[in-house]
């Protein structure tokens, strides 16, 4: 599949907003190392507002006509994009009401605030399933249509969530040790997940093959011509391909800035620990994540390549 | 009513008349434009509903080469339906077309990713999603001839490779080819139950190339005469 930045943006930016405040919310129901402090959340949930806007104002940009992406939000019945967008949209409401009391500070407002938050924080983890499900759905996608697809989503999205708000939690006089668990705990848990996908990728089990695909399973089939004097919309669209040296490389680097030097630092940073540094491990595992979701997109092998001559998907 | 294709892949002879017949109707159809980029320069490309493929099945000498037309197949279980947002890609109750209505189509792309056919191709001029409409706008026109009521790449398949008919009529053209001749789908595992059926190449007796023995003597005769007569 030809990785779009646009969408590899928008998954990554809103996947660690919802994360930020699903997290957020929890730090803040929970009183975590002490609770964080009114300016903590706000500029937190703040943080968070602004990386899912961005978010979905990039996915506007791949879309070929925008004038009618409102029309987006009327088929939720049956697809996870049109899903993704309600939900992404009901969000907001109960974020700002949420953010708003809290902003306020009055304590005869205090259920309604929890209630908003709690209401933002499911609708922060549905919308980020959501968006798993966009990929996963898919049946001509063998890589993407797998259950550890939405579960990398949510993990993906809470580890840089966690990450953001250790951040913020430095920022104050909080106790940040259950904060940093937190980021560890979901860092180990993202990385396995990972691994787990990368293996399970790698070893096609029953596929279609070019002979399911024609019909003609007797024989070996090969393209002779495909038809077009040069590339389609197909071959720009499915016909991507990563070498293997690169996808090796990929991985590598993927683990190493999304997952292990964040874990190296971390561990070191257990005694002196300062936002300046955190916010430099932010920017790697972020770096790690856009390297995943690139790969995530540039190593799905749609079912048409078959029709052009690829022999298994 | 469930409208859908035959292709009889024994008699297709790969002239891609059916993809021209196809990109000359709709091009000024529902749907249209169909837009070509750089036509006349280095790197043609453009819209088209209907590609057809070559493919080389078995291993030389006994080898063959087999065009593969190849549209929409109007499935049963059209998956682009169902992930469209928009609503603008939607399947006929009526008849099981399945059509993208230009007006709501947003251009995001994901029915092509839903479709395991290639059915789908964006038109970067409109901006939105392109598809094989089975010629509605020719099949229920009640000015053309009823015998020419038909998708245009069946009017001008040259080899009469294609049919086009009613699959829930178990009488009707198609349904008693499928059943006589084996027809098929493509990709049955992934479930998508398309409509669009494919007859396969039958078995035919190999045409000796070696070992041929003498000729006799008509093929002599031939032979001289083939030789004084100037080519």
């Amino acid at each position: 599949m030809h990785p779009a930045f646009s969408v590899i943006f928008f998954t990554v930016s809103s996947g660690a907003g919802f994360g930020l405040f699903a997290l957020l919310y929890l730090a803040d129901a929970l009183k975590l190392g002490g609770g964080l402090s009114t300016n903590q959340l706000l500029i937190a949930g703040i943080i968070g507002l602004v990386l899912i806007s961005a978010g979905l104002m990039s996915s506007m940009f791949h879309l070929a006509n925008p004038k009618n992406a409102w029309r987006a939000f009327s088929r939720w019945r049956t697809s996870w994009l049109s899903r993704e967008g309600v939900f992404a949209m009901v969000f907001f409401p109960f974020a700002v009401v949420y953010l708003g009391l809290t902003w306020l500070g009055m304590k005869e407002f205090e259920t309604l605030r929890m209630l908003a938050g709690g209401m933002s924080m499911l609708l922060a983890w549905i919308t980020i399933f959501s968006t798993g499900m966009i990929y996963g759905c898919l049946k001509t996608i063998r890589q993407w249509n797998t259950p550890l697809v939405p579960a990398n989503y949510l993990l993906l999205g809470h580890f840089s969530g966690a990450l953001l708000l250790l951040i913020v939690a430095q920022t104050g006089t909080v106790e940040v040790s259950s904060y940093l668990n937190i980021v560890l705990a979901l860092l180990v848990f993202a990385a396995a997940l990972k691994a787990i996908y990368y293996f399970w990728i790698a070893n096609p089990g029953v596929v279609s093959t070019i002979n399911t695909a024609t019909g003609f399973t007797r024989a070996r089939v090969k393209l002779l011509d495909a038809g077009h004097t040069h590339g389609t919309f197909l071959t720009q669209e499915f016909g991507f391909q990563v070498a293997r040296q690169y996808a090796l490389f990929l991985k590598a680097f993927v683990f190493s800035a999304g997952f292990l030097i964040p874990l190296l630092a971390l561990f070191g940073m257990f005694g002196t620990l300062t936002s300046g540094l955190t916010i430099i491990v932010a920017i790697m595992a972020l770096l790690g994540l856009i390297a995943e979701r690139w790969l995530f997109f540039a190593e799905a092998r749609h079912v048409v390549n078959l029709f052009h001559g690829a022999q298994r998907c | 009513m469930r409208l859908g294709l035959v292709i009889d892949l024994d008699v297709c002879v790969g002239c891609h008349a059916c993809a021209v017949a196809c990109k000359e109707w709709n091009a000024s159809g529902t749907t249209a434009p169909m837009t070509d980029y750089q036509p006349y320069g280095a790197e043609p490309s453009g819209v088209w509903f209907n590609r057809i493929r070559h493919y080389e099945v078995g291993e030389y000498p006994n080898s063959k080469t087999i065009n593969f037309p190849m549209s929409c197949m109007h499935c049963e279980d059209a998956d682009c339906v169902t992930v469209c947002p928009t609503g603008a890609s939607y399947k006929r109750a009526e008849d099981g077309i399945v059509l993208v209505d230009q007006t709501k189509c947003m251009g995001c792309n994901y029915c092509s990713w839903a479709c395991p056919y290639g059915a789908r191709e964006l038109d970067r001029e409109s901006g939105t999603m392109k598809k094989c409409t089975l010629c509605v706008d020719r099949i229920y026109d009640l000015k053309i001839p009823v015998e020419e009521r038909q998708p245009a790449c069946v009017n001008t398949c040259p080899a009469h490779a294609r049919m086009f008919g009613d699959f829930d009529d178990p009488n009707s053209a198609v349904s008693i080819e499928v059943r006589e001749r084996g027809g098929y789908a493509l990709l049955p595992e992934l479930g998508y139950n398309p409509t669009n059926q494919y007859l396969p190449v039958r078995k035919a007796k190999p045409i000796p190339t070696e070992n041929l023995g003498k000729p006799g003597f008509k093929e002599k005769l031939k032979g001289f005469a083939n030789r004084i007569v100037k080519r």
